[in-house]
């Protein structure tokens, strides 16, 4: 079985809403659309208080290169273009809807009829996917149409459809895969003449034998996909990992997928390719997971995208519990702490995890006692426990050339520490001063 | 409803900590420790007892008189730390004021005096070990002899241990492999049986406390390297197994040099450690003027281990 | 006998003096010229090498103070006018006179500690706490608490108030700017300490509209300009709903601060009842020297 050579960790899985079938969300009465739901600059609005707006009617225009469209995913008038605070509490640039029926745009196709054929270009689908704003939904929210465009001079060999979902808790797309296998075969097809590759991998981790198995049969009836099972070990859905897994490759430091020839997108973006470039539908959808160990009921939701977290709590669980400690956007281990539940959802949101006082806090941090656990840890074969030290004494130079920027953020370090020194912060921290630092020589 | 808890991620943990870890490292001590009580009876439970009491006294009383810091005795390490010490001692009545001696010195010179756990750059009880072996050369090398099962008098007679009888001339008349390997022999307390160190290792092995490369190198390197000595002279030099059976080999592999916090982190820095340990021991054990080595080694290591650390990075993802 | 101790003496002397020479040449080889001035001007600072100069300690502030021979655009303020006289005298240099000045925590701690509305439990570093999210105030722009400041100061000057926010000790600051540079939000600013060392200053930088501002804290600056209006020395601006009072036209009048209807704007060190508006010494502060520009314009 195949999985990425070193470091990782294997934490509790915990997918107890693995079995919840997807349910729709019902429609808020407000909806707030933040414009920059993506990595890189805000949309910029086209709309005006007093506009009529449809479903997926275009909201916010994509305006610098590292950018995406915003649609509207409700009907109704827009109330007001101003800032609004997001789940962390800063304010970001948004459009504010209020909702009226629910009219959706005449192109969009909302028959349930399964479109496979697609006589789309590739320049055309990559025009497309720019035009429906889709981006991963895999956590980083990447512009889709960027990563499928490759550059001149590079030649994208492999196409990885990241299903590993080695997060715990996370179920949206073990339910995805259940339940839209053959749209998401569609998707990963339409990908993959995109990018002119001869093969598609999608790599699910072997804890879901339900989903390798359909997504198996699935696959048999479209050319050049394998489903490729992974030995279960986080973070096995990391970009770099996921690459060294299936393919053997290796992406070097300060090197993109595209380098060795890999493009890599998440199996919930294949969806949402299908149904924009099939369906004419753009990302105006979120499949969510509502999970937590002390929750009454489990589920797996399809939400309008900027349905508030108060919204989606209400309607999924009537309150929160009142020894809830900790409200999760995304897995435990690389997913963010919600603090403004009165913020909307935004693309690339999987879950609200709602964890128990008693699990959200941690431990006091005790002495490092060298143990070398984070270092054995790492999958990217850095030295977390040098980092901190350095960071801490402001030796940021030598933190870089101890390759501090390599990090990928995925906890490993802090999940081993015996000591539960907070190392990930720590790396976080000293990757921004390196950064700082590098923007000031330069 | 509770304020919510906000950190960066990830947001849990896998539930290991210090304070498990040392206490499982106790735990893996046991056996050595029933095994030094079958053979040396109350004296060495006495001896034991007192240097794990002194021990965890001493780390108190500096912790909160001298460093005002809070008490960090519940993590289990001056236990450890107390044993081991015990372990490196002969079980006799005398050792048992002697033991508190090297617990001071111990706790508060090889460990408080560089900031506490995790700061240490030499292995306490080793510390206190070697400081005890040269202020009290008579008492620390004056071995009682193994007489049965569970002795229950005091007064036990004394004998040379076989690496002390070999340094003398020739082993003691009668010693088995299997003598050293269940602990019939003559030794510091928790030295003596091979069986029940390896028991306690391939339990710190299960919970990932300790990994092979330190214990196996460690004596690997000791076995071969006395053993290219044994065929070049068996009259002169030990057999090869006698040698990692006899003596503090095993305690030290499986026990002293797997310390985490005086050890190598990286693995190939471990392999360094164990061949560095186990290379010193030998030649100390044959051309130095103890009959045994292995303290000294692993002490000697534990002085190059930041020099390890640096040049031994773990293999990068991506170079 | 005697030969013995002649052999050794004779012995050691060859050795010493063969020493001498070798060491003779690498010091005359390896000699690095220096100006006897720098370490006269090392011995008169402080040498808590704190960094608010902007050089990466005192004698590399020494060196260049030495280098360009004036004290133009250096100035050592934990050392004050005292040591930039000293050292003028030793370049022969004019002195350029600064009004003393001290760090100021423009925050109010309406929303901290015990009122605090979330509960941060990662590292305890604002740099890294400001990355995250808005911090347990839930004011975007207010003090994060993790005492970044505090452990940025090296003369023991700032310290973890009560509440939550930091508390400087106006005896010890010696104005170096550490804190204002190791706060990530800005909310530390070196001030005139003014006569008396008494000052008026918004305790506030929240720069969002006037009603989220007041949802955020009650405290906040609401960027109304009734300051403005009523400041007789035109001494307050406003720009992103939040006021600025510049502290060298500042003459303390306190009309402002009865003004404010959040309370942002502090006085601190006036006598504690407020009696009657009692005819204040007209004059204005001395107009601030070139000198102390840079460091406003850091913080500012």
């Amino acid at each position: 079985m195949k999985t990425f050579k070193m470091g990782g960790v294997h934490p509790e899985e915990n997918k107890i809403s693995n079995d919840a079938a997807i349910e729709v969300m019902p429609v808020p009465e407000q909806m707030v659309v933040l414009m920059n739901q993506h990595l890189g600059a805000p949309a910029t609005p086209v709309v005006q208080k007093g506009d009529k707006v449809k479903v997926g009617q275009l909201i916010g225009e994509a305006q610098a290169f590292m950018c995406a469209n915003v649609h509207s995913p409700v009907s109704g008038t827009v109330v007001k273009v101003e800032p609004c605070k997001d789940a962390f509490g800063l304010a970001k640039p948004a459009v504010y809807i209020k909702v009226e029926g629910d009219e959706w745009m005449e192109s969009i196709d909302r028959t349930p009829d399964i479109k496979r054929e697609c006589t789309l270009e590739p320049k055309q689908i990559v025009d497309k996917l720019k035009e429906m704003g889709i981006v991963g939904l895999g956590g980083a929210t990447f512009p889709a149409h960027i990563k499928y465009s490759v550059p001149e001079g590079k030649k994208a060999e492999y196409l990885i459809i990241n299903a590993a979902e080695c997060e715990p808790y996370l179920t949206s797309d073990y339910r995805v895969m259940m339940e839209h296998a053959e749209e998401v075969c569609i998707g990963v097809s339409i990908l993959r003449k995109a990018l002119g590759v001869p093969n598609a991998y999608i790599g699910i981790e072997n804890n879901k034998p339900l989903a390798i198995a359909k997504m198996q049969e699935m696959a048999r009836q479209f050319e050049g996909i394998i489903v490729e099972p992974l030995k279960v070990k986080y973070p096995q859905g990391a970009e770099k990992q996921l690459i060294n897994a299936v393919t053997g490759r290796k992406v070097p430091s300060g090197k993109l997928p595209i380098d060795v020839g890999c493009v890599v997108s998440n199996l919930g973006t294949a969806f949402s390719v299908y149904e924009a470039i099939q369906k004419n539908k753009p990302l105006i959808e979120n499949i969510l997971t509502v999970t937590g160990k002390k929750l009454p009921s489990q589920h797996n939701y399809i939400v309008r995208i900027g349905t508030t977290y108060n919204d989606i709590i209400k309607h999924s669980l009537g309150e929160l519990p009142a020894t809830t400690g900790k409200i999760i956007s995304g897995g435990t281990m690389m997913g963010k702490a919600v603090v403004n539940l009165d913020a909307p959802t935004v693309k690339g949101n999987s879950s609200v995890l709602v964890m128990d006082e008693a699990e959200a806090r941690r431990n006091p941090e005790t002495a490092c006692i060298r143990c070398g656990k984070c270092m054995n840890a790492c999958p990217m074969g850095l030295e977390p426990y040098l980092f901190s030290a350095l960071v801490k004494n402001n030796r940021i130079e030598e933190a870089k050339e101890h390759n501090i920027l390599d990090c990928i953020e995925c906890g490993c370090c802090f999940f081993s520490c015996p000591a539960n020194k907070p190392l990930t912060d720590e790396i976080r921290l000293g990757k921004n001063k390196v950064r700082a630092m590098m923007a000031a020589k330069k | 409803m509770n304020l919510l808890n906000i950190s960066g991620s990830p947001h849990v943990h896998s539930d290991e900590s210090t304070k498990k870890i040392m206490w499982r490292v106790n735990m893996a001590l046991i056996p050595a420790l029933l095994v030094a009580i079958a053979y040396f009876g109350i004296n060495a439970l006495l001896v034991s007892a007192i240097a794990v009491a002194s021990c965890v006294l001493f780390q108190w009383l500096i912790e909160k008189y001298i460093l005002k810091v809070p008490s960090t005795i519940c993590d289990g390490s001056a236990v450890v730390t107390g044993l081991l010490l015990a372990f490196n001692v002969p079980a006799t009545v005398s050792m048992m004021w002697i033991v508190i001696i090297g617990a001071l010195v111990a706790i508060g010179v090889g460990k408080m005096s560089f900031g506490g756990l995790g700061k240490n750059p030499f292995n306490p009880a080793l510390v206190g070990r070697v400081f005890l072996l040269i202020s009290f050369p008579v008492q620390m090398t004056t071995w009682p002899v193994v007489d049965g099962i569970f002795p229950m008098n005091f007064d036990v007679t004394t004998g040379a241990t076989p690496l002390g009888a070999f340094k003398e001339g020739a082993l003691p008349e009668g010693v088995t492999f299997m003598d050293a390997f269940l602990g019939h022999i003559g030794g510091s307390l928790g030295e003596v049986s091979a069986i029940a160190i390896l028991l306690g290792a391939a339990y710190l092995c299960w919970k990932k406390i300790i990994t092979w490369h330190i214990p196996v190198t460690f004596i690997g390197t000791a076995f071969v390297f006395s053993g290219i000595l044994w065929l070049v002279n068996p009259e002169t030099y030990m057999d090869p197994v006698m040698t990692v059976l006899t003596g503090g080999i095993m305690l030290g592999a499986c026990f002293m040099a797997t310390d985490m916090v005086t050890s190598p982190m990286a693995k190939s820095g471990q392999l360094i450690f164990g061949f560095g340990c186990g290379l010193l021991t030998i030649i100390i054990r044959n051309w130095g003027a103890y009959p045994e080595g292995v303290s000294f080694a692993i002490l000697l290591m534990n002085s190059v281990t930041p020099l390890i650390n640096r040049w031994c990075k773990p293999q990068r993802f991506a170079c | 006998m005697t030969q013995q101790i002649l052999i050794a003496v004779l012995v050691l002397g060859v050795i010493g003096a063969f020493f001498a020479v070798v060491l003779y040449f690498v010091a005359q080889k390896f000699k690095v010229v220096e100006d006897p001035l720098i370490d006269e001007v090392a011995e008169v600072l402080p040498g808590a090498n704190c960094g608010g100069c902007g050089k990466a300690g005192c004698r590399a502030f020494a060196e260049a103070c030495v280098a360009q021979h004036s004290l133009e655009g250096l100035r050592c303020a934990p050392g004050g006018d005292a040591v930039a006289a000293k050292i003028a005298e030793l370049l022969g240099c004019a002195v350029e006179q600064g009004e003393p000045q001290v760090a100021v925590v423009r925050c109010h701690p309406a929303n901290c500690g015990e009122n605090r509305r979330s509960n941060y439990d990662g590292l305890k570093s604002c740099a890294f706490q400001n990355t995250v999210y808005t911090g347990e105030s839930g004011c975007p722009f207010g003090c994060l608490g993790c005492g970044d400041c505090v452990a940025a100061c090296q003369f023991d000057a700032i310290h973890m108030g009560p509440d939550g926010v930091p508390v400087v000790d106006e005896e010890k600051c010696t104005a170096c700017g550490a804190c204002a540079k190791a706060c990530p939000r800005r909310i530390i600013e070196l001030r005139n300490k003014g006569k008396k060392n008494r000052r008026v200053y918004v305790s506030c930088v929240n720069k969002e509209k006037g009603a989220q501002a007041m949802k955020t804290c009650a405290n906040a600056c609401i960027g109304c300009g009734k300051c403005a209006k009523v400041c007789p020395m035109e001494a307050i601006t406003i720009s992103d709903n939040l006021s600025y009072i510049d502290f060298t036209k500042c003459i303390a009048c306190r009309k402002c601060v009865t003004e404010c209807p959040t309370k942002a704007i502090t006085d601190v060190n006036f006598p504690a009842p407020a009696v009657k508006p009692a005819p204040k010494p007209a004059e204005a502060p001395a107009p601030a020297p070139a000198t102390e520009a840079p460091a406003a314009q850091a913080n500012s």
